[in-house]
């Protein structure tokens, strides 16, 4: 059934180390830019620190991270759409769902990857007293980026080509965020955008997240975590309707 | 008891590809309509025709890539649309313009290729140095000539080794002598009993590679036999030209069965006939005749020449 899943997924974390961007640019350069920039030129934050700085901080560099992962899937399998290589790699026993699988197991790696790099550079730079449970926090990170992913298959079932695959992920991802309720808090929005706020998964991202990270239990989140996975389940079954492969 | 020459050949030969009455159209354009045909176990099958005569999608139409509007498709006696991946375990596909990840290493396609079907695979180093890629193995994709990816895209097919074989334009962008040298891997596919079934605009590799073709314009199919037969069916015309500076020679030549017209030009002939024999029976006439000839060639048309009597155009245009 998975037949040669995690071949593709070696094969294809090889691919994205090889790009001449795709380590460093991904992961590299933004820890770099948290270091350099705001380790050195800014003041360390007073130890009364904004709620923001302490929570939402973390919170927003997280769900950027996410976002970015899933841009980074839109671009690829559009990519690979518009050279015909998803085309070949149809006409083999490879299943699309394999295909498919693998690249987020990669995104999933690599966000991971990039969370691990963010909390190490953060300790370094931020003499910030953090007693967050990082690893619940990374499980909480994973379990959104998977279901904001599933909005990437469909953004990349319906992109007509690579070019737009990245400006029309942006217009359509960043703005999820917006709503998110990271800065504004979800009921207060106004009536129309709270309904669009409740079927995007970054709504019970956020939450979930912002409660992880202040010690939550993942009991008081129940709620949150069905919310993505029912989103994921939707999302991909669009997804695998409106599916093109050429 | 009689039994004709094709009855004693569907019982020796099984069909592998049965094609009946398929129709594609994308919109408004008829890809491919009322097309039929059926390719032998063994043999090496060639769909004819110009750039967007309709081979590509009859191909992935057979393949399992594309669903048909109407008609019927069995392969190894498999339904193509309903069983997909049960088929493509057993076939191997090379298709036109197709591309791998720009980073992705020879031998890690091969490795991964490898490990997609049911079936052992065969050894995919051989493969590449068969292919004249053993030194490429470590290379990019994206670094690889056009003739190198091509021949990569004919070892993946092959990985498997497949019943059948589908190559698609596999020698177009290639020199000369690599043409060469994958035609004769083609021919080795045949020699190991498999099936092969190749689409080109090339006549000259129909013509050298194919035992039987179909030509295929505007999504229809006008004809099907071995290359020869449809020489011999639609231009039965040959030509000698020799020279020779016997007085006798022109009366000579007009009395030979088959000639139609003896041109002479500055001590040159110009035979025109129709059927087989025509050569046979000029050569004849030198001996009988004792006729001295400083130069002797023939003049044979090929399927260009079927194809342009078919369609009226050359299949370059």
């Amino acid at each position: 059934m998975m037949r040669g899943l995690w071949k593709l997924t070696w094969i294809e974390i090889k691919i994205f180390l090889r790009e001449p961007l795709g380590a460093f640019g991904t992961i590299g350069f933004p820890v770099l830019v948290l270091g350099r920039i705001a380790g050195r030129r800014l003041a360390p934050p007073p130890l009364a620190a904004s709620s923001f700085i302490l929570v939402s901080l973390p919170v927003l560099a997280s769900v950027l991270i996410a976002v970015s992962a899933v841009l980074s899937l839109v671009t690829i399998i559009s990519i690979y759409r518009e050279g015909g290589i998803l085309k070949r790699l149809r006409a083999t026993p490879l299943r699309p769902q394999t295909i498919l699988t693998a690249h987020v197991i990669v995104k999933l790696i690599l966000t991971a990857a990039t969370l691990a790099l963010m909390v190490l550079a953060g300790k370094r730079y931020y003499p910030v007293d953090v007693h967050a449970p990082l690893f619940s926090f990374t499980l909480a990170l994973l379990i959104s980026t998977w279901s904001i992913l599933s909005i990437g298959f469909l953004i990349a079932s319906i992109v007509p080509t690579a070019r737009f695959a990245q400006p029309i992920g942006a217009i359509i991802l960043y703005p999820m965020i917006a709503v998110s309720g990271l800065f504004v808090r979800v009921d207060s929005l106004p009536p129309v955008l709270h309904a669009v706020a409740r079927v995007l998964p970054l709504t019970y991202a956020v939450p979930l997240l912002q409660g992880i990270w202040n010690g939550d239990a993942w009991s008081t989140h129940v709620g949150d975590v069905a919310a993505l996975a029912v989103l994921f389940a939707v999302c991909t079954a669009l997804s695998a309707r409106v599916f093109r492969w050429e | 008891m009689h039994l004709s020459v094709s009855t004693i050949l569907q019982t020796i030969m099984r069909p592998v590809i049965q094609v009946s009455g398929v129709r594609k159209t994308y919109g408004k354009t008829v890809a491919v309509d009322e097309v039929s045909f059926e390719v032998n176990e063994g043999e090496i099958f060639g769909l004819i025709g110009p750039n967007g005569a309709g081979k590509t999608t009859t191909m992935e139409c057979i393949e399992g890539l594309r669903t048909p509007d109407q008609g019927t498709i069995s392969v190894l006696g498999l339904d193509p649309f309903r069983h997909v991946y049960k088929l493509q375990d057993r076939i191997g596909v090379q298709l036109q313009q197709a591309q791998l990840q720009k980073r992705i290493k020879v031998w890690e396609a091969l490795d991964l290729w490898a490990l997609l079907y049911q079936k052992k695979a065969i050894d995919g180093e051989h493969l590449l140095e068969q292919l004249g890629l053993a030194d490429k193995r470590g290379a990019w994709f994206m670094n690889l000539s056009g003739g190198q990816k091509q021949r990569l895209f004919i070892a993946l097919a092959l990985i498997n080794d497949p019943e059948v074989v589908f190559l698609d334009e596999l020698t177009t962008g290639l020199d000369p002598q690599s043409r060469r040298a994958i035609w004769d891997l083609v021919r080795g596919i045949r020699a190991r009993g498999k099936t092969v079934f190749l689409t080109t605009h090339l006549m000259e590799e129909a013509e050298r590679l194919c035992d039987r073709v179909a030509i295929i314009e505007h999504g229809r199919i006008i004809d099907i036999d071995r290359p020869e037969r449809l020489v011999d069916r639609h231009c039965p015309e040959r030509t000698v030209v020799l020279a020779t500076d016997d007085p006798i020679a022109e009366d000579r030549f007009r009395a030979v069965p088959g000639v139609e017209a003896v041109i002479l030009t500055d001590l040159r002939f110009t035979i025109r006939g129709r059927g087989d024999d025509l050569v046979t029976e000029v050569i004849r006439c030198l001996s009988e005749n004792r006729i001295r000839v400083t130069d002797f060639r023939t003049i044979l048309p090929n399927l260009e020449d079927v194809f342009l009597k078919l369609t009226g155009h050359s299949i370059r245009e």
